[in-house]
């Protein structure tokens, strides 16, 4: 089956949510919708679920129009950000709560949440009641029972978000494993570009109750149309710079001139604005090149696996990524270089013209 | 500003008589450094939160006791402890402006009118909350209600330690950045002890000197944060830091070899005797195990994933029953089914029982 | 919130929409008409326009001047109820325990006189002040107070109010209980740091916290008072004289004692459109009130 949004907006109390979105989802597909808070990401699951009737536009289910079905009536299931489950029913019951409303046979109930169980590592935890689980366990709960319903729909809304840190990871290690058993149309909406990495499928990238691109997650994020969809798919944010480009060379925003080689040498003469990745500045100390920049260091923050140098260099924030523990002090002057085939150009109007040709 | 010291403290919610298994926060005994940034880390139910309120008073331990500069504050109020607290959500009083937020502390205590109004212009100058002095406490956004709570800590200058609570729970991620790299700053000007629980390992490492980590109630290692991720002396600590966490996997070692699945991988140190009936296990951070085309030197693994995260590519590879993250060299192409790991013999770390044995160089 | 259609519920609307149409609306219509009526109910009716209405509001007349009295003794009725109750109330809730099988017993025990049927209230209190068989009524004139609540203007307003407080404190207590509950132990521990006395505990976090809960609290007791009839009507009747004349009582006796119908239609219309307003007014100031929203993200900082 198909999901189509066909054009819909969405006004609330006069202030627009959602602006003239048009999306089709297909069946066995994930697609992960990323964006900030407040970019109308709950909004369009909400659409899509029924929750809400869109202002204008029309919601589709296989060509059928079904934009004032009650959400009832489709075949839908949702996972929160705070585990929803049933407090008083045991893990068992929980999961077999929507085939019992059903009215499945037993037999069948017993199969399936079996199979659920099994998918989401629960079977141990079957005769507990959610507030004998830790949150993570509580949210496997919350998706078991999401999925045990067969739903041709299934919406997830940050699921992750109320996670510790290491079960976060952990949980969303397995979620591929798990959509892909299923074969229900996946939407995952979340606010970290890594999370929409890390699940792969498609991306659509909203800003504003907008959506600014959408399409497989690897290109999306690799080649973004816009500079603010670029913004939206980096973490740490997008360092950016302008540049002036003029008789074969480039004269960087704060002085610096370079040869305009790489991706820079096919660019008209003209005003740009470069976007690069943290992973596309090399800093150090004692680095040479010749698109090299001095910055002075504000902060580490180290996570273990990486560190991030947030930086200032001519008014401007940027920061950079090194692997492994390293600390700077504040006010240390580092040397950043760029790679010219390793970063994003964008024209006045913050549209794509240059980006790296790697696969 | 105070040294604290933590002498055999231990807290049990279930009474004194509880068998010490169950404790909360099983005994530790530690001393925190005047002037320096702690961070206690750990999953939910660690006991990093119990040992926060045992620190700041509202909690009375089943036993132990805890000095501020040598003094025995255990039986004292929170009150009288003279610390200061950063609640997970912001904690204001509603019907003050900013500026009688910050006040209040030193209103309270009975200081002067004068110094209160210096002190405070002070404090929201640190915190860039200036320009918001006149305006209701309520109004303002999350992380700035943050900073309120922290200046009505800052703004006594007699504080012994500054303790938080999870406290950029409530901040969107966007301004987290923001917020963390002002409370280190903070910590580098003023010079203040300040402890900060968390369970998120990139606050702690950024924020903290010293990382204190934590699991069901015990202290399990504390150091800089490149000691712990270069080496961490429990496989927790070592599954707990890095994203994603340390590969830990059975083998047989002996000597200067460790043996997994049957193949064999050389040790950087030797290993000559193991603890007998000891669990071992071999420990190695996915950064440190490379993919490369099978080969017969190499120890084989079959590819179940590859994680895209732009930057770097990790694969999910299993050897035998055993899963195991591995880094994928940029500009590889994976073959389909089996790889060759290549590991970097000095960062394969040996644990005895979950612990960590040091061999001989 | 614009949920997706359901028209079938409509239909489960419909009984009690006519039940209500019967019972009420229809009723209503009758009053309207005999509010613009001289009748004494027996099917003669003169028409009067909105001569009652002119009447009520003139102080020179007799209908009005037994209005506007009776309205300004509710409105004192209630200005005192409301002084006492309220701070009553919040020091009951103030002084309940927070933990433990003691606060279930709290609130058994407050709950106790909500459950009483009005105008048993009133018998109670009107054989409780009694001074020959009056447990209160004859204590207190043994203790040489001269207690006599049929006869002394005094005594009847202060039985009468005493009878409110007694009724009704609990409500308050309760309201104002729940919203102390709600307010999280981080509020007093950072308190606590902060060094605040019990006073500036109370006046910068509960009284703040209990802000939204006061209201509905102050807007309950002033409309139930206002509207008040059983309880004083059981113990003073009225009296004596019409010192406890409230416009309910007043109401009651020009249309069941008086049989002038046309002049209590008119009454209980404009009786029912102060309290409309006042509860009007009120619910515009409890929803305005909260909704206090912060400043958009990056303006503050």
């Amino acid at each position: 089956m198909s999901v189509t949004l066909e054009r819909v907006t969405r006004t609330v109390d006069g202030i627009p949510t959602i602006r003239d979105v048009s999306l089709t989802l297909e069946r066995g597909t994930l697609s992960v919708l990323l964006g900030p808070t407040l970019s109308g990401k709950t909004s369009i699951m909400r659409l899509l679920a029924g929750l809400d009737k869109p202002t204008t536009g029309r919601v589709l289910v296989d060509g059928k129009d079904v934009t004032g079905a009650d959400v009832r009536q489709r075949s839908v299931a949702m996972v929160y950000q705070q585990f929803i489950n049933y407090p008083s029913l045991t893990v068992y019951e929980n999961i077999a709560s929507p085939l019992r409303v059903q009215g499945r046979p037993r037999e069948e109930i017993e199969r399936r949440v079996q199979e659920a169980a099994k998918l989401l590592r629960l079977e141990p935890f079957l005769k507990r009641t959610p507030l004998q689980l830790s949150g993570g366990q509580q949210q496997r709960t919350a998706i078991a029972r999401a999925l045990v319903k067969g739903a041709d729909l299934v919406l997830l809304d940050e699921p992750l978000a109320n996670l510790d840190y290491k079960l976060r990871e952990e949980l969303r290690a397995e979620l591929p494993r798990i959509f892909e058993a299923s074969g229900a149309i996946f939407v995952y909406a979340t606010t970290e570009p890594s999370e929409a990495l890390l699940l792969g499928g498609d991306t659509v990238c909203m800003w504003e109750g907008e959506v600014l691109q959408s399409g497989n997650t690897s290109k999306v994020y690799r080649r973004p149309d816009t500079l603010r969809v670029a913004q939206v798919f980096s973490d740490p944010p997008l360092n950016i710079v302008g540049i002036e480009k003029k008789n074969g060379s480039v004269q960087y925003a704060g002085g610096i001139e370079a040869p305009a080689t790489g991706l820079y040498k096919s660019l008209a003469d003209g005003s740009y604005r470069v976007g690069f990745r943290a992973h596309q500045l090399e800093v150090a100390n004692g680095i040479a090149g010749r698109h090299a920049f001095h910055a002075t260091v504000t902060v580490t923050e180290i996570t273990g696996s990486e560190s991030f140098v947030h930086l200032n260099r001519d008014a401007s924030n940027w920061v950079a990524v090194l692997q492994g523990v390293h600390e700077y002090e504040p006010g240390h002057v580092l040397d950043a270089v760029l790679d010219p085939e390793n970063l994003f150009v964008f024209d006045a109007a913050d549209r794509l013209v240059a980006a790296p040709n790697k696969a | 500003m105070a040294r604290i010291d933590l002498v055999d403290l231990a807290h049990s919610y279930g009474g004194n008589d509880a068998p010490v298994e169950s404790f909360a926060l099983k005994p530790v005994t530690m001393t925190w450094r005047q002037g320096g940034a702690y961070a206690l880390l750990g999953p939910s139910g660690c006991g990093k939160t119990t040992l926060l309120n045992l620190i700041s008073g509202i909690v009375t331990p089943s036993r132990g006791k805890i000095l501020f500069d040598g003094a025995d504050i255990t039986p004292l109020s929170t009150q009288k402890r003279n610390i200061a607290q950063v609640f997970q959500f912001p904690v204001i009083y509603d019907t003050m402006t900013v500026g009688e937020n910050l006040a209040f502390p030193l209103k309270n205590r009975g200081v002067p009118k004068a110094e209160i109004d210096t002190r405070v212009k002070q404090i929201a100058d640190l915190l860039d909350l200036t320009p918001n002095l006149g305006r209701k406490a309520t109004r303002l956004t999350a992380d700035a209600k943050q900073k309120i709570s922290l200046g009505r800590g800052l703004v006594r200058s007699d504080v012994a330690a500054v303790l938080f609570d999870e406290p950029l729970t409530v901040i969107d991620p966007e301004l987290k950045w923001q917020l963390r790299s002002k409370l280190k700053a903070l910590h580098r000007e003023l010079d203040l002890t300040m402890i900060y629980v968390t369970h998120d390992q990139t606050e702690a490492l950024t924020f903290a000197d010293t990382v204190v980590v934590m699991h069901d109630g015990r202290v399990v290692q504390s150091g800089t944060p490149a000691e712990l991720f270069d080496k961490p002396e429990h496989t927790f600590v070592g599954y707990f830091i890095g994203s994603p966490g340390m590969n830990i996997v059975p083998a047989k070692v002996s000597g200067h070899e460790a043996r997994i699945d049957g193949h064999v991988i050389g040790l950087h140190r030797n290993y000559g005797v193991l603890p007998a009936g000891a669990n071992i296990e071999i420990g190695v951070r996915p950064e440190f195990v490379n993919v490369a085309a099978p080969a017969s030197g190499l120890l084989s693994a079959t590819i179940e994933r590859i994680d895209d995260l732009g930057r770097v590519r990790f694969a999910r590879v299993r050897i035998g029953d055993a899963k195991f993250a591995a880094r994928v060299p940029p500009g590889f192409s994976v073959p389909d089914n089996d790889v060759g790991l290549v590991f970097d013999p000095a960062h394969v770390h040996v644990y005895a029982d979950s612990r960590l044995v040091e061999g001989v160089a | 919130m614009d949920k997706t259609i359901n028209q079938k519920a409509w239909f489960l609307v419909l009984p009690v929409f006519l039940v209500v149409a019967f019972s009420a609306i229809l009723p209503l219509m009758t009053v309207v008409n005999y509010s613009m009526q001289d009748t004494f109910g027996n099917n003669q009716f003169f028409w009067n326009g909105v001569g009652w209405f002119k009447e009520l509001l003139d102080p020179s007349t007799d209908l009005g001047g037994r209005f506007l009295a009776s309205l300004g003794r509710n409105l004192l009725f209630s200005a005192i109820i409301l002084a006492i109750e309220v701070p009553l109330g919040i020091v009951v809730a103030l002084s309940m325990p927070r933990q433990g099988w003691t606060v279930a017993a709290c609130l058994v025990i407050l709950a106790l006189p909500l459950l009483i049927p009005w105008n048993v209230v009133g018998t109670i209190w009107q054989i409780f002040g009694r001074p020959d068989i009056g447990l209160l009524g004859y204590t207190l004139n043994s203790l040489g107070i001269d207690y006599n609540y049929v006869s002394n203007e005094f005594d009847a307003w202060a039985t009468v109010i005493v009878m409110d407080v007694w009724h009704w404190t609990s409500l308050v207590a309760l309201l104002c209980y729940a919203g102390l509950k709600s307010i999280p132990d981080a509020y007093y521990q950072a308190a606590q740091i902060d060094g605040a006395s019990r006073w500036a505990v109370f006046k910068a976090i509960q009284l703040p916290k209990m802000n939204r809960v006061l209201l509905i609290a102050v807007l309950l007791r002033f409309m139930d008072s206002f509207m008040i009839y059983t309880e004083p009507f059981v113990v003073t009747g009225g009296g004596p004289g019409n010192s406890t004349t409230f416009v309910s009582i007043e109401l009651v006796k020009i249309a069941l004692g008086q049989f002038d119908l046309g002049k209590a239609a008119a009454l209980s219309l404009v009786y029912n459109l102060i309290i409309l307003i006042v509860c009007w007014i009120f619910y515009t100031v409890m929803t305005n009130a909260g909704t206090e929203r912060p400043e958009k993200q990056g303006a503050a900082s």
